[in-house]
C-alpha cells in the first residue's frame, strides 16, 4: 500500500502523542502516528503507580491516568493511527518501509518525520554477570509487563540490581504482590532514580538498598537458585572476600536504559555517544533535515512529563519545517558538556527566530553534588550566564534556560559546567 | 512400543544419524531427555565446519572431517540452514608459529584438504584489515566455513522426523535392557521402547549409558566459554581467525556468525559437572584477553550474549569412538565427538550407517537395509522476514496468503508472528521460549527477548493449548510465571497488612 503523510510519527508513546497533538493543533493537518505494540501510551500503561504528571498537569496521576489524557484527545483528533505497525527502514528522502497484519507492507511518503521509538533496557548479557543461564532473570520493565499487563506474577523471592527508577518501582510493586525483596542492590555509590522512588518505593517498605555492590554470580540449572552479591571498590571493581550467596528464584535487573536507534543509525544520522540519541539542534532535529527525534530516543528522560514537553517542541517545530520559515543562523551555536556535565540536549542551536525569548537545555550531572552553580561559559571563557542549584544528581535531569540576548551573530560555542557554589 | 532402532540424543550426531538412517526402511525412535533437539554441545560451540588441516591424518577425526566438509554445501541447501564458506586464518607471529603453519599444511595435504596456503606479508592484512599488525604468517584455507549448529541439528531432526523417523523429547534412557548378549530394549522415563539396535549418540552422557552395557571410557568434559557481539559488528572480521593450536585446543577464535553477530571464545578447562554451564567472570576476562591476540580493537560493549559448551572429551583418548559394542551385540557407541565433530557429523552419520548395516547382519535376518523410494531430502523453503530485506515488496505475497507474518513480534530481529507459529508447529515443535529463539531467533538480538518474550509466551500458550503459567523456558522446571497476580496475596494477605501500612 502507497501512502503519503505531511508528518509520519514513528512511535505512540508519550513523546509521540505530544508531537503528533502539539503539530496539530499548529496547523499540520496529514498526521500518521505508527505504534508496534498493541496500544498507543508506549510504556506508561504498564507504569500503574502514580508520580505522573506533577510538572505538565500540576496534579498526580498514575501513568494509564497520563496516558489516556492524550489518547482521548487523540482519538477526537483528525490524525490517522496505526497500531501493531512496525516500521522496518526509513531512508534518507524519507521514505518509510512498515508492516501491520491488515494493510500488508506500507510505502509511506513522508514530508517530515519525527523518530519516537523510546528506549530498552540494558539486559543482563550487557553487563555480563558471570554465571548459569536459568529462568527468572527478567529486566524490571519486562517484570512490569507481565504484572501490570498480563496480569502474571514472576517470582517469590527477589534480589533487585540496579536503583533505577524502574527497579525501585518494581521493588514495591512486588512487595505489594506478596513477594519478598531482599534486597535491591546499586553498584554506585548513590541511588540513580528520583529520591522520592527511593523514599516511597523502597525506605517505605524496609526494602534494604545495598550501595556500592553487585551481582557477580547467578547459580540454577532451570530456574535461578541464588545469586552471589560482592561489594565494589570505588572503581566499581570486586572487593574480594565480600561475597555474600543470597538465595532467591528471581533477579529484576535495573541497570540503565538505552535510546532504541536502530532506524536512525540505518538511515545514516549521527549519534551522540553519550546519550545515545542523536545530534539534534534546538528544535529536535537531527543532521537530515526534516527528521526529528524526541523522547527517550533522543536522551533517557527521568519524568513523562518533560518527555510531552520535548514532543510539543518538535510538534511546534515539525509546522515551522513544513511551512518552511524558518531562518538558520550564520553558524551554528554548539553546546559543549563541561565539568559534570555527562550531556546536554540540544548539542547546538541553529535557527534565528524572532521573539524568542529563551531555549531550555536539558542535562544530566556525572555525580550527586550540592550547593552548585550552573555556568553558561563562551568560546572566551567568559561566564554568559549561571544558576544556583541546591542538589543536582544523575538520576535527575537539570535544566536551565539560555536567554535568547546572549545569542549574539559570533558566538560559536558554550560550555555548561557544574561549580561548587 | 516397539521400534528397530533407538537413537540416544538429540544432538547433531544423533539427528544426522537418525536423517542418515531415515533413508532405509527401518522404523527409527530419537529419544532425548531436554525439551528440544540441539540442547547439549550441540548449542554451545564456535559453529565453524572446519576445513580438516588439524586432525591427524590417521585418526577418524583426521578422514572424517576432511570427507564431511566437502558435503556441507549441498546438505546445508537442502536443510535450508544458513551456512558460509568463509574461509579460516591460523595466525603466526614468530618462526616457530611459522613452522607450525607449515606443519599444519603438510598433515592439512595428507588429509586431502585443498588450496592451503601460507600468507605473508601484506596480503594478510588485504585478506583481515583488522588482523592484529603483528600478525606475520597465516595458514589460509578457503574451504572452512561457518554455519548455526543448532539450526542444523533442528533441520536434520526436521528432515528425519518428515522421513518417518520419531522423536520423543523428554524422555531419558535411564536403563538397557540386555538379553542373550544382545540389546533387547531400552528403559525410559517414558516406559519401555523394544529395540534391537541402541545407538549411543549421548553426548557429554555416552559414557553413562556405555557403563549400563558394561564399558568403562570416562567423559571427562571440557568446558569453553564464548561471548557473542551485536550485529553491528559482524564485519569487524572477514574469516574465521584462529591462532596457533595446541595439543589440547584449536584457540580461542574470533569470527562472524552467519547471522552477522561477531563471536569470540572459547577458552578451555575441565570441569566436573556435566551440566555446569556457567560462565565465569576469569574465563569472560580469558576469552577477551585470546580473542585480542588476533584483533586489537574487539567491541567494549554491545555484547548480546556470554555462554558456554562443553565437550565430551574422553579420558586418555584424542579420538572419536565410532564403533560396536564389544560386549553387547547391537549397541552402537558414537562417543567423545568433541571438535571437529559439527564438522565430521554427515561422514560420522555415513560410517554409523555402514556399521549398523554389519551389525544388522549379526543379530537379525530381518534387519536388512534397504533404501526407501521415498525419501525426501530436503525442507521446504519457509519464509523469513529478514531474507526479504532486498526484495521486501515481494513480503506482501507472504502477508496476502497469511496475515500472521504481517506482524513483527521481535523488534531486533524482525521476526514476524508467522514464522513464530511455524516453529511451534514444525516436524520437531518448538514448545518453550528457548526453542522459539532457537529456531526463529525471535529474542535473540539486542534486547534480548524484554519486549517479545510476553507476546511470545502468549503465543506459546494459545497455540500449545495450555496456561500461561506452564509455558516454560527450557523445558519442565523453568516455567517463567509463577502465579496470577493477586494470588500470592491471597494467602499471606493477613500477615502483609500487619507488616505494612501503606
Amino acid at each position: 500500500m502507497k501512502l503519503e503523510y505531511d508528518l509520519v510519527i514513528i512511535g505512540g508513546g508519550p513523546a509521540g502523542l505530544a508531537v503528533a497533538l502539539e503539530a496539530e493543533k499548529n496547523g499540520v493537518e496529514n498526521i500518521l502516528l505508527l505504534e508496534r505494540d498493541e496500544y498507543l501510551g508506549g510504556i506508561l500503561p504498564q507504569c500503574i503507580h502514580n508520580g505522573f504528571g506533577l510538572q505538565y498537569f500540576k496534579e498526580e496521576l498514575t501513568g494509564p491516568e497520563y496516558a489516556d489524557r492524550f489518547i482521548t484527545q487523540i482519538n477526537n483528533h483528525k490524525v490517522d493511527i496505526k497500531t501493531e505497525t512496525m516500521v522496518v527502514k526509513i531512508t534518507p528522502n524519507k521514505q518509510i518501509i512498515a508492516l501491520n497484519r491488515n494493510d500488508g507492507l506500507l510505502c509511506i511518503k513522508a514530508r517530515a518525520i519525527v523518530l519516537a521509538m523510546g528506549c530498552r533496557e540494558r539486559t543482563r548479557e550487557a553487563i555480563a554477570i558471570a554465571g548459569s543461564r536459568p529462568a527468572g532473570i527478567f529486566t524490571a520493565g519486562t517484570a512490569q509487563r507481565y504484572i501490570n499487563i498480563e496480569g502474571y506474577m514472576v517470582g517469590h523471592e527477589v534480589i533487585i540490581l540496579g536503583s533505577g527508577d524502574i527497579g525501585m518501582i518494581m521493588a514495591r510493586r512486588m512487595t505489594l504482590e506478596g513477594a519478598k525483596v531482599k534486597a535491591v542492590l546499586e553498584i554506585m555509590p548513590f541511588s540513580t532514580g528520583l529520591i522520592r522512588n527511593k523514599v516511597q518505593c523502597l525506605d517505605d517498605f524496609n526494602i534494604p538498598l545495598k550501595f556500592n555492590h553487585t551481582i557477580t554470580r547467578i547459580e540454577g540449572r532451570k530456574r535461578v537458585e541464588k545469586v552471589t552479591i560482592t561489594q565494589v571498590d570505588k572503581n566499581l571493581q570486586a572487593i574480594f572476600g565480600t561475597e555474600e550467596e543470597i538465595h532467591c528464584d528471581t533477579i529484576l535487573l535495573s541497570v540503565g536504559l538505552i535510546p532504541e536507534n536502530e532506524l536512525t543509525k540505518e538511515v545514516g544520522i549521527r549519534l551522540d555517544p553519550v546519550t545515545g540519541g542523536p545530534v539534534v539542534n534546538e528544535n529536535r532535529e537531527t543532521e537530515i533535515e526534516g527528521i526529528f527525534a524526541c523522547g527517550n530516543v533522543l536522551h533517557v528522560h527521568d519524568l513523562a512529563d518533560f518527555v510531552t514537553e520535548e514532543g510539543e517542541i518538535v510538534g511546534r517545530a515539525v509546522d515551522e519545517y513544513l511551512k518552511g520559515n524558518r531562518k538558520f543562523r550564520s553558524q551554528p551555536i554548539k553546546i559543549f558538556p563541561g565539568d559534570n556535565i555527562a550531556y546536554v540536549v540540544p548539542q547546538h542551536i541553529d535557527f534565528i527566530v524572532p521573539g524568542r525569548k529563551k531555549i531550555k537545555l536539558f542535562m544530566r550531572v556525572k555525580k550527586p553534588e550540592e550547593r552548585v552553580k550552573i555556568n553558561l561559559i563562551d568560546d572566551k571563557g567568559r561566564v554568559l550566564t549561571a544558576y544556583k542549584k541546591r542538589i543536582v544528581t544523575p538520576g535527575e535531569m537539570v535544566s536551565v534556560f539560555l536567554p535568547e540576548v546572549l545569542l549574539d551573530d559570533k558566538l560559536k560555542n558554550i560550555t555548561i559546567s557544574i561549580k561548587r557554589d | 512400543m516397539k521400534t528397530d532402532v533407538v537413537i540416544i540424543g538429540g544432538g547433531v550426531i544423533g539427528t544426522a544419524i537418525a536423517r542418515e538412517l531415515s533413508r532405509y526402511r527401518l522404523d527409527i525412535t530419537l529419544i532425548e531427555k531436554e525439551d528440544d533437539v540441539a540442547m547439549g554441545t550441540s548449542k554451545g560451540n564456535s559453529g565453524i565446519i572446519h576445513a580438516g588441516y588439524d586432525a591427524d591424518f590417521k585418526t577418524l577425526k583426521g578422514k572424517l572431517n576432511i570427507k564431511s566438509n566437502l558435503k556441507f554445501d549441498k546438505l546445508c541447501a537442502d536443510l535450508k540452514v544458513p551456512f558460509k564458506r568463509i574461509g579460516s586464518l591460523v595466525v603466526g607471529f614468530n618462526e616457530k608459529d611459522f613452522n607450525k603453519v607449515k606443519d599444519l599444511k603438510v598433515n592439512g595435504e595428507k588429509n586431502g584438504v585443498k588450496n592451503l596456503e601460507i600468507i605473508t606479508g601484506d596480503k594478510l592484512f588485504r585478506l583481515e584489515a583488522n588482523l592484529n599488525p603483528q600478525a606475520k604468517y597465516a595458514l589460509y584455507a578457503p574451504s572452512a566455513g561457518i554455519i548455526s549448529p543448532y539450526e542444523l541439528t533442528i533441520a536434520l531432526a526436521d528432515n528425519a522426523v518428515i522421513n518417518g523417523v520419531k522423536v520423543l523429547l523428554e524422555t531419558e534412557a535411564k536403563d538397557i535392557i540386555i538379553e542373550k548378549g544382545q540389546t533387547y530394549g531400552i528403559l525410559t522415563n517414558k516406559g519401555l521402547i523394544e529395540t534391537r539396535v541402541i545407538i549411543n549418540a549421548a553426548g557429554l552422557y555416552a559414557d553413562e549409558m556405555a557403563k549400563l552395557i558394561g564399558e568403562d571410557f570416562k567423559i571427562k568434559p571440557l568446558k569453553g566459554e564464548y561471548r557473542l557481539f551485536d550485529k553491528q559488528w559482524g564485519s569487524l572480521v572477514g574469516h574465521i581467525l584462529f591462532p596457533i593450536p595446541t595439543k589440547l585446543t584449536k584457540g580461542i577464535l574470533v569470527a562472524p556468525t552467519v547471522h552477522n553477530n561477531l563471536l569470540i571464545g572459547p577458552n578451555s578447562y575441565q570441569v566436573e559437572e556435566k551440566d555446569d554451564l556457567a560462565t565465569t567472570e576469569v574465563g569472560i576476562n580469558e576469552v577477551y584477553s585470546g580473542a585480542r591476540k588476533l584483533v586489537l580493537h574487539l567491541p567494549h560493549q554491545d555484547l548480546v550474549a556470554s555462554f558456554t559448551g562443553l565437550r565430551a572429551n574422553i579420558e586418555g583418548r584424542d579420538d572419536f569412538i565410532i564403533e560396536p559394542s564389544k560386549k553387547v551385540k547391537g549397541f552402537i557407541n558414537v562417543a567423545g565427538i568433541k571438535s571437529p565433530g559439527l564438522s565430521s557429523a554427515p561422514a560420522i552419520a555415513e560410517m554409523v550407517s555402514d556399521i549398523l548395516k554389519e551389525v544388522a547382519k549379526e543379530i537379525s535376518p530381518q534387519l536388512e537395509l534397504n533404501y526407501k523410494d521415498n525419501f525426501t531430502e530436503t525442507l521446504s523453503d519457509q519464509p523469513r522476514f529478514t531474507e526479504y530485506a532486498d526484495k521486501i515488496e515481494r513480503w506482501q505475497e507472504i502477508i496476502e496468503r497469511d496475515s500472521d507474518y504481517g506482524e513483527i513480534i521481535c523488534r531486533c530481529e524482525k521476526v514476524s508472528k508467522g514464522e513464530i507459529i511455524r516453529a511451534i508447529h514444525q516436524p520437531v515443535p518448538a514448545r518453550s521460549l528457548d526453542a522459539i529463539k532457537r529456531r526463529t531467533r525471535a529474542g535473540m538480538g539486542r534486547c534480548q527477548g524484554g519486549f517479545c518474550s510476553p507476546r511470545v509466551l502468549r503465543i506459546l500458550s494459545e497455540e500449545l493449548k495450555i496456561s500461561s503459567l506452564r509455558v516454560t523456558k527450557k523445558g519442565e522446571g523453568s516455567e517463567i510465571l509463577t502465579s496470577k497476580t493477586k494470588d500470592m496475596i491471597k494467602e499471606t494477605g493477613v500477615k502483609f497488612k500487619d507488616e505494612v501500612r501503606v
